[in-house]
């Protein structure tokens, strides 16, 4: 059958400073630059440009521009060319449209409308560069108060297991299968360098990443891969995921052909054999499941360890989370309607979920209002792409965040949404033997690392333009958060004041 | 229900903050002293304040009833009193009651009345309760329920004496110069709105604690929330009052000392915390973790009072001032030493501690000074 779908982009070759050296040809992973021996003269196949701009990066001469194709229909605010090229493709393929990333569409980035606060006169700006600014940040349950032996004054309270953060960012779930080894590996050595936690996923904990133990969250997915007790014993923090914010509802599929000798080995499943994961846990059908799995892993690791409970944020979210720490998390997580993936339903992407920001504020809103806020920790995910959304997310009452496609673009990805395809030029969302060898897990790790190490700086000085020298006394602090450009209704779900007033 | 935000803070501002002088005396001996010397201190910092908020706690004022709750009531209108006393008369047995005597002083305008009340539970307390949770509960419905009362005194053998004014003139209005006490301390504010309102004036009291407060505490939000999840109710929006609730939680409810609320209010550093013995390490981690909604975060001096004790913090960068000076069994606290040197000019030692140490003053049959 012909495609009737154009080009999504348009390939430029300035002839004048094109050596046919064929770097371009080797980089596309999609074969959208060939070399024609005949002519001497490297072409292009423009159909099969995703416009993940690697031939543009590493083109020795900068021969190449990529731009977008514009695709010039009559003008229609409804039948726009990404509705009409949809229904294009599924009327040649009769399938569900997958895609991979987060929600690109034009739903409100509530981050962009909230703005921080300064001191000015009544209390003095701290200078960072001088005075102690702390971010450390404890994942774990906290109880309600502290006590003391009344004649010793020895602690007598013995806390929950914590978890500490140098600072309130972690690496979010990434699967081993939907990522390379090397992503992995990145992630974990920067993770153990800065002090933070990255996250299994639920592709099992592959045996070469067991020294990043002490920083290594695992999960425990419908799915149920590689879970086993040397698994749970050697995380720091255990989680259970029920859904994700790129897809609510819905379960994964990871095909066969990504399922290698050492993925199926991790995942404990045949080598070639479809990963699937279903939508719901087989065990989980109600709250007082949860609670038992909750306690079954808690009971299995010997009350050493945080159990944490991952939902996508979807309109009844409060309640849920409320549930979620009677039924015994010790962090919730929230993922958000920009909730990143391997491979989604476009549809589904596209329109379930609500935005993390407004979530957050009212799971947070509602865990103090129950007064159980301090016995689990409310991390976010979805969405989060700078050091501005972390501090704003912690404002609003989150004790740290889940990045997970910031981590990947520190790694090269473009968010070209190929990730299903398993080719990624950027060697990043594929098991292929040749493109993961893209990623060199030092320099990743290494350039992980200075991401972080640029948002807590920037959080410091933030902090400290507050005239406030730890982040605790900003967490849920909303008085430092102004809202524009939000309606009345948005500003009460937010907690937040129209700046000006 | 009475908004008393509205009153306190008409711009509805995120909170009230103060700039100001504060001074405290002690006389660790127990012995009783006129007000005399602290009034010519605190006046000595005049320029720290502009004239919208002065005030005093007395300790050991009132000896003849010292098992009594002494409310000190001001009333904006008769009907209010009327109305306050109904409620009173309800709730408590009275043993003794008066106007406070008042005397004309030059820059005092429009001052309310000033009752006092002395008071014991009476017996429609649950037999669950505590006496002093009773008080509590009875204090905050007179504060949000009763228009144009508000009860800025309810300790035992103590009273906070304030309006707008300086503290000087607050001091000529109610003649402090003729009260005796073992321990006061005193407060000239330097308000952010000018509203006068003289329920706002500093210091802060519930039962027998009361704050005077030289600050703003940028983490108010945070400590706001921490405490409302717990049960209390901000109804002044004023940075100050979340430092007496944080008190009422941990030294009342929680049973911890002061020195331990100090290392809740202004925490050692992590950096430090991971320097120190193996025991000390656990309980500072403990309590920051517990209690990190409760750290008092921006530029603050407080001198912090009750029976028998009384103590001075500050943030854990002294961003604000504190001094201290002893003399014999005399502990005094400023926000500048002159004011202490004017009236003990011959100091044993006078010195200024690191940021989030507290120096607490007890009565001599405890700690003289403890420098935790």
């Amino acid at each position: 059958m012909k495609t009737y779908l154009p080009a999504k982009f348009i390939v430029e070759r300035d002839e004048a400073r094109c050596i046919q050296c064929q770097v371009c040809v080797r980089q596309c992973s999609f074969e959208t630059h060939y070399y024609d021996p005949e002519d001497d003269e490297v072409c292009s196949r423009e159909h099969n440009c995703v416009g993940c701009h690697r031939c543009m990066l590493f083109c020795p001469t900068n021969a190449i521009t990529i731009r977008e194709n514009p695709r010039d229909y009559r003008q229609n605010f409804n039948w726009r060319p990404e509705v009409i090229e949809d229904i294009k493709k599924q009327a040649e393929t009769g399938s569900i449209l997958l895609t991979g990333m987060g929600n690109d569409k034009e739903y409100p980035v509530y981050w962009d409308h909230l703005l921080l606060n300064a001191a000015q006169v009544s209390n003095p700006s701290i200078d960072p560069l001088r005075e102690p600014m702390e971010l450390t940040t404890f994942i774990g349950r906290k109880p309600e108060r502290v006590e003391l032996d009344p004649v010793t004054m020895d602690l007598k309270t013995i806390l929950a297991p914590q978890v500490e953060l140098a600072l309130p960012v972690m690496f979010s779930a990434m699967s081993y299968g939907a990522v390379s080894l090397n992503v992995q590996e990145s992630l974990a050595r920067a993770a153990t360098a800065a002090g933070v936690m990255w996250n299994t996923g639920e592709g099992g904990f592959h045996r070469s990443l067991q020294k990043y133990a002490d920083n290594t969250i695992v999960q425990v997915a419908s799915g149920r891969f590689g879970v086993h007790p040397e698994y749970l014993d050697a995380a720091r923090i255990v989680e259970i995921k029920i859904g994700q914010g790129a897809k609510p509802g819905i379960g994964g599929h990871l095909p066969g052909e990504k399922v290698s000798e050492d993925v199926a080995m991790t995942r404990m499943i045949p080598q070639g054999s479809d990963a699937i994961s279903p939508a719901p846990q087989h065990d989980i059908y109600s709250i007082e499941d949860l609670a038992q799995l909750v306690y079954a892993i808690k009971e299995a690791t010997n009350y050493t360890k945080p159990v944490s409970v991952k939902i996508a944020a979807v309109h009844n979210a409060a309640a849920i989370a409320s549930g979620m720490v009677r039924a015994g998390a010790d962090m919730i997580v929230l993922d958000g309607l920009r909730g990143s993936t391997g491979a989604a339903p476009k549809v589904i992407r596209d329109n379930v979920g609500i935005p993390i920001e407004l979530a957050l504020a009212a799971v947070d809103t509602r865990l103090r209002e129950e007064g159980i806020r301090n016995r689990a920790s409310l991390v976010v995910a979805g969405g989060i792409r700078r050091s501005t959304d972390v501090l704003k997310a912690v404002i609003l009452g989150a004790d740290a965040v889940y990045i997970a496609t910031s981590a990947l673009v520190a790694l090269g990805c473009t968010t070209c949404q190929q990730c299903p395809t398993g080719k990624c030029a950027w060697g990043i969302c594929t098991t292929d033997p040749i493109l993961t060898k893209r990623i060199n897990p030092e320099i990743g790790a290494e350039r992980l690392t200075n991401l972080l190490r640029g948002w807590s700086l920037e959080i410091k000085d933030m902090l400290g333009g507050m005239g406030i020298n730890a982040l605790e006394s900003v967490r849920g602090n909303r008085l430092h958060l102004r809202g524009v450009h939000l309606t009345d209704t948005e500003l009460e779900v937010l907690g937040v004041r129209q700046a000006g007033n | 229900m009475r908004n008393l935000s509205a009153i306190n803070n008409p711009y509805n501002d995120d909170k009230l903050m103060s700039a100001c002088s504060i001074f405290g005396a002690m006389d660790t001996s127990g012995k009783p002293f006129s007000g005399k010397r602290v009034i010519d201190a605190i006046r000595n910092m005049h320029v720290r304040g502009n004239g919208l908020g002065g005030g005093f706690a007395i300790y050991g004022i009132y000896p003849k009833h010292p098992d009594h709750y002494a409310f000190h009531i001001m009333y904006m209108s008769n009907e209010a009193r009327e109305k306050t006393e109904s409620f009173l008369k309800e709730r408590f047995h009275w043993d003794h009651v008066e106007e406070v005597p008042t005397f004309k002083a030059r820059r005092i305008s429009n001052p309310p009345k000033l009752w006092r009340y002395f008071l014991t539970v009476g017996s429609s307390k649950h037999e669950s309760q505590s006496d002093d949770d009773y008080v509590v509960d009875r204090v905050m419905e007179i504060n949000t329920r009763i228009e144009g009362a508000f009860v800025f005194s309810s300790g035992k053998n103590m009273g906070v004496f304030k309006g707008v004014g300086y503290p000087e003139d607050i001091a000529e209005h109610f003649g402090l110069e003729d009260y005796e006490g073992y321990l006061w301390t005193a407060h000239g504010r330097f308000p952010t709105n000018t509203q006068a309102w003289w329920g706002g004036a500093h210091p802060f009291s519930i039962l027998d604690w009361t704050v005077v407060h030289n600050g703003e505490i940028s983490s108010y939000g945070t400590n706001r929330r921490y405490l409302e999840e717990r049960g209390y109710v901000c109804t002044m929006h004023t940075d100050t009052e979340v430092i007496i609730y944080a008190i009422d939680l941990l030294v009342r409810k929680h049973n911890l000392p002061m020195e331990i609320a100090a290392k809740v209010f202004a925490p050692p550093f992590w950096e430090h915390i991971k320097r120190m013995p193996d025991g000390e390490q656990e309980l500072c981690r403990t309590l920051r973790q517990v209690y990190s909604g409760l750290l008092l975060n921006g530029p603050f001096t407080v001198i912090i009072a009750h029976n028998g004790e009384m103590i001075g913090l500050t943030d854990r960068i002294r961003l604000r001032p504190l001094t201290v000076g002893e003399k014999g069994s005399m502990l005094y606290l400023a926000s500048e030493e002159s004011a202490i040197r004017l009236i003990e000019p011959d100091l044993d030692k006078a010195w200024i501690p690191t940021g989030g140490q507290p120096v607490i003053g007890r009565l001599q049959s405890s700690d003289k000074v403890l420098q935790a």
